[in-house]
């Protein structure tokens, strides 16, 4: 239970954030020591997660961390509904007051942003579900190959499909594809209604404008004939960026491992969207808790203390990205430029210097845009949509780039063109490399095939290397990957014993 | 206070145990890797145990920042080094790790990876020293040392005979005669004091990498000999033609130059012990580094006489190590090997290089003296 100076301060927080528009999942805060929340936060905010190492690496690091006063976790909250959030115990009141507010416009987010909607709301109870999962698993087989083989998938879990939720993906295995066949006669029908799958159902104004319609029920006649069988017996009939699906449906695995593979891409899937969203969730919560405080909530007596916070959680080292720092500067640049209209085809055609600097339409629209920028938008495209080169240059953004005669990072660029596109590039796919499982019969002996999009950044051979071998004991047959490595295409494969690298002709790569 | 991650901390810690074991002679062999801290604490710097991922080169990625500089002003070489503001991300750790053990848990990864033998002190008999454990309860105390379970238990009986327990309102208020306080009781434990006297050559052929060895060498010993021994004196002599008595930084760093007469070390040692160590309840552990180039013949004769008369019956161990220097001769080795055909508690070993420590430490303490 929360202190009853607590729970005041919550129920002003609370009515003061919902008279602004904020619209929230019930919200409940749990006042905790540092040892605790250093261990809620190893566990990714949940209070019980399966057993792993990781788990304990974190911790040690958390712990280490706070006991030196390096880090401080001021605040902690879970998607989920109720919403959990962690207040740290002996933090000042202000601070609690700020971390309150915080926590509400996360809140809001959680619930509103679209990139949230299949999330798991019950994630609390799904994580404690987990956890029993593997202990059972554990209490069967024993500690050691489920340990070794939570290591594999943690080693593969950022080779899921992100955006699979939001399109609707060409279906890569038979199975899928027979499912889609039967849906759409079953629709055509009309004896009944398609199953609305709690994931990737898209929703029902949306129908007709997907292309291939899972829904079923834009699909007419001819699209639904089966492609010829030939291409049928290939695995993948398309090739699938969820790659853990993948292997879940074809690898080689025992039930144990193949309900661990399960869980842990459940889980890859429920964080995903934070990755996805972590710029916009972050200067989201920050614009409100100090719209909120500087509005609202403070008096004369508490802005020292405020003014000193914040400005730790916007600092900016060089060579960072703070999110919480770009975010919030962002959502007010869009503020006010909604709010006076520097936007649209007239203001961005009129060239006069003097007349653009005192333009306003008196559109005062800033609040609303925001609103609708926090439903709809994620990193990427509020980056993409955003950005304007007066903002990157009033605010002194760069790019830096290894110089290695120097051995050190150097500035390379001041460029708006430069910048934006190293932004996306570091936000797309949540920065991490875009791989896709293209073939499960890989010159005709079952060997397995990924191709990863190049973008022009190689990826990192010692990892990839280590990874495909961490894949191999999963497929259990030879694993390759297409990749490029100093601008020659070429094909990596680990066959258990060792591995090869061999180049490509140019053209068989796709990208 | 146990915790949820406690499993999970100990099996990583063990897991980074198992990369020290595996790396020890690495560690042992640069011995600049550990870092004291505080009076037992040591941290060791070690790669981060990282999973392997499909993941873009940092170095070919770049990044964006805010800030001042020009096109071209240099960040640094890692600019990902500092973390700013904590934040539990939920991105994996990129740091490296800096393990951090008390001496004991290193203590105990040297011993297992020499297979040490446990050492079987003598003196026990002898000694004894009282102890306070707090495992006794009593009626009065301070009350930050209050016992509440047994506070409660007391009021819990005592409602229950006096008929005032109520067992649909289960409330129960302890007296002051229900009071009961957490307490100590003094025991005597065998006590075994132990002291490690550490000679050391400072000739002019002594280098500082040859320094540097002794003083590797001797950091894993001293981490030895105190697991073992709870409470352990350490002295330390220099000698070059004459000996003198240091504290331990004077041990290390001393520069001198001449010639060498150990004969000297080993008699002030042997009227140290005399003097302060009586052998019926210490355990002295001697340890000689030098390399090897005694003043003459008469000097080493001297030595041995020493050695025979005066140290060897009344010590646990004596360990002379003979450091590969380019000046020395490394005579003094073959002599000992000549005077001491049979080595009940001395144990001669030769330290060629930073590598051979680790066996050198394993020759010093594989006896279990």
């Amino acid at each position: 239970m929360l202190p009853l100076y607590l729970q005041e301060m919550q129920s002003q927080v609370e009515a003061v954030a919902r008279a602004c528009g904020l619209n929230f999942f019930e919200t409940r805060f749990i006042l905790v020591d540092t040892k605790t929340i250093n261990e809620v936060a190893a566990y990714g905010g949940f209070p019980s997660r399966y057993p792993h190492w990781r788990f304990g690496m974190e911790y040690d690091r958390l712990a280490k961390g706070s006991k030196y006063g390096l880090s401080k976790i001021y605040e902690l909250v879970i998607n989920n509904d109720p919403c959990y959030a962690y207040l740290l115990e002996g933090n000042n009141l202000v601070d609690q007051k700020m971390v309150m507010a915080h926590v509400m416009a996360h809140n809001d987010f959680f619930k509103n942003n679209t990139y949230f909607q299949f999330t798991n709301r019950k994630m609390i109870d799904e994580m404690a579900n987990h956890a029993v999962k593997v202990q059972k698993i554990i209490d069967r087989v024993g500690i050691e190959p489920v340990e070794n083989f939570i290591d594999v998938c943690h080693s593969l879990d950022n080779l899921i499909d992100p955006y699979s939720q939001f399109i609707a993906r060409p279906p890569a295995t038979r199975d899928e594809l027979e499912d889609l066949i039967e849906e759409a006669r079953a629709a055509a029908e009309g004896n009944q209604e398609p199953e609305t799958a709690k994931k990737g159902a898209p929703r029902s104004y949306m129908k007709g404008f997907l292309s291939p319609d899972r829904s079923g029920a834009g699909r007419t006649g001819p699209d639904k004939t089966p492609p010829p069988s030939v291409q049928l017996r290939r695995e993948p009939i398309n090739p699938t960026r969820d790659v853990l699906a993948f292997l879940l449906h074809r690898a080689p695995l025992e039930d144990w491992q193949r309900t661990i593979l399960e869980l842990v891409r459940e889980e890859a899937y429920y964080f995903a969207p934070q990755a996805m969203t972590k710029i916009m969730n972050e200067g989201w919560a920050t614009f409100w808790h100090s719209r909120l405080m500087t509005h609202h909530l403070m008096d004369a007596s508490e802005v020292i203390q405020f003014a000193h916070t914040t400005s730790g959680v916007t600092a900016q080292a060089p060579g960072q990205l703070n999110p919480y720092k770009m975010g919030v500067e962002l959502f007010r640049d869009i503020a006010h430029r909604w709010d006076r209209g520097l936007h649209g085809p007239e203001y961005r055609a009129c060239d006069d210097y003097e007349k653009k600097k005192h333009w306003d339409t008196g559109a005062r629209d800033g609040l609303r845009k925001i609103f609708e920028v926090r439903r709809m938008y994620n990193d990427v495209t509020f980056i993409d949509e955003f950005l304007t080169p007066e903002f990157l240059t009033e605010r002194l953004f760069y790019t830096y780039d290894y110089n290695r005669q120097k051995s050190e990072y150097v500035i390379s660029s001041r460029e708006f063109a430069q910048i934006k596109n190293r932004l996306l590039f570091q936000l797309t796919n949540g920065g991490h490399p875009v791989i896709a499982v293209t073939d499960a019969d890989y010159v005709n002996r079952g060997e397995l095939l990924l191709e990863h999009r190049h973008f022009g950044v190689d990826l990192e051979l010692p990892y990839a290397k280590s990874t495909l071998e961490n894949l191999y004991l999963i497929w259990k047959k030879p694993v390759n990957l297409i990749t490029q490595i100093k601008d020659r295409p070429t094909l990596l494969t680990f066959d258990g014993a060792g591995h090869t690298s061999r180049d490509l002709p140019l053209a068989s790569v796709g990208g | 206070m146990s915790q949820r991650i406690d499993p999970d901390h100990s099996r990583f810690r063990q897991i980074v145990r198992g990369q020290i074991k595996n790396n020890l002679r690495k560690y042992i062999s640069s011995g600049e890797l550990i870092g004291k801290k505080g009076k037992d604490r040591v941290t060791i710097p070690m790669p981060s145990i990282d999973l392997p991922r499909f993941k873009y080169g940092s170095k070919d990625q770049g990044g964006v920042s805010q800030g001042p500089g020009d096109v071209g002003d240099s960040l640094g070489a890692d600019p990902q080094a500092g973390d700013g503001e904590g934040q539990a991300g939920s991105e994996p750790g990129q740091h490296e790790l800096e393990a951090e053990f008390t001496l004991e848990e290193l203590a105990r990864i040297l011993g297992d990876e020499l297979e040490l033998p446990h050492i079987e002190p003598k003196g026990v008999r002898t000694v004894r020293a009282p102890r306070d454990k707090y495992n006794a309860i009593r009626r009065i105390g301070p009350e930050s040392l209050k016992h509440f379970k047994r506070t409660f238990r007391e009021a819990l009986k005592r409602q229950i005979i006096m008929g005032s327990y109520d067992r649909d309102r289960p409330i129960i208020v302890p007296r002051r005669e229900d009071r009961r306080y957490r307490s100590w009781k003094e025991s005597q434990v065998p006590q075994s004091n132990a002291v490690i006297i550490y000679l050391m050559d400072v000739s002019g052929s002594m280098g500082d990498e040859q320094k540097a060895m002794v003083r590797i060498e001797s950091f894993w010993i001293d981490t030895w000999l105190r697991y073992q021994y709870k409470g352990i004196d350490s002295r330390y002599i220099i000698h070059d033609t004459k000996a003198r008595e240091v504290d331990s930084e004077t041990f290390y760093r001393t520069k001198e130059s001449g010639g060498t007469m150990i004969s000297s070390a080993y008699l002030l040692a042997a009227d140290l012990i005399e003097a302060e160590f009586p052998e019926d309840s210490w355990n002295v552990y001697v340890f000689h580094f030098s390399d090897g180039d005694n003043w003459s013949r008469e000097d080493t004769q001297k030595c041995f006489d020493t050695l025979r008369g005066r140290l060897l019956p009344r010590i646990n161990l004596f360990g002379y190590g003979q450091v590969k220097s380019p000046y020395g001769s490394g005579q003094f080795l073959h002599d000992l090997e000549e005077a001491f055909p049979e080595r009940e508690n001395l144990v001669l070993s030769p330290i060629a290089d930073r590598n051979a420590i680790m066996d050198s430490i394993r020759d010093f303490l594989g006896k279990g003296k």
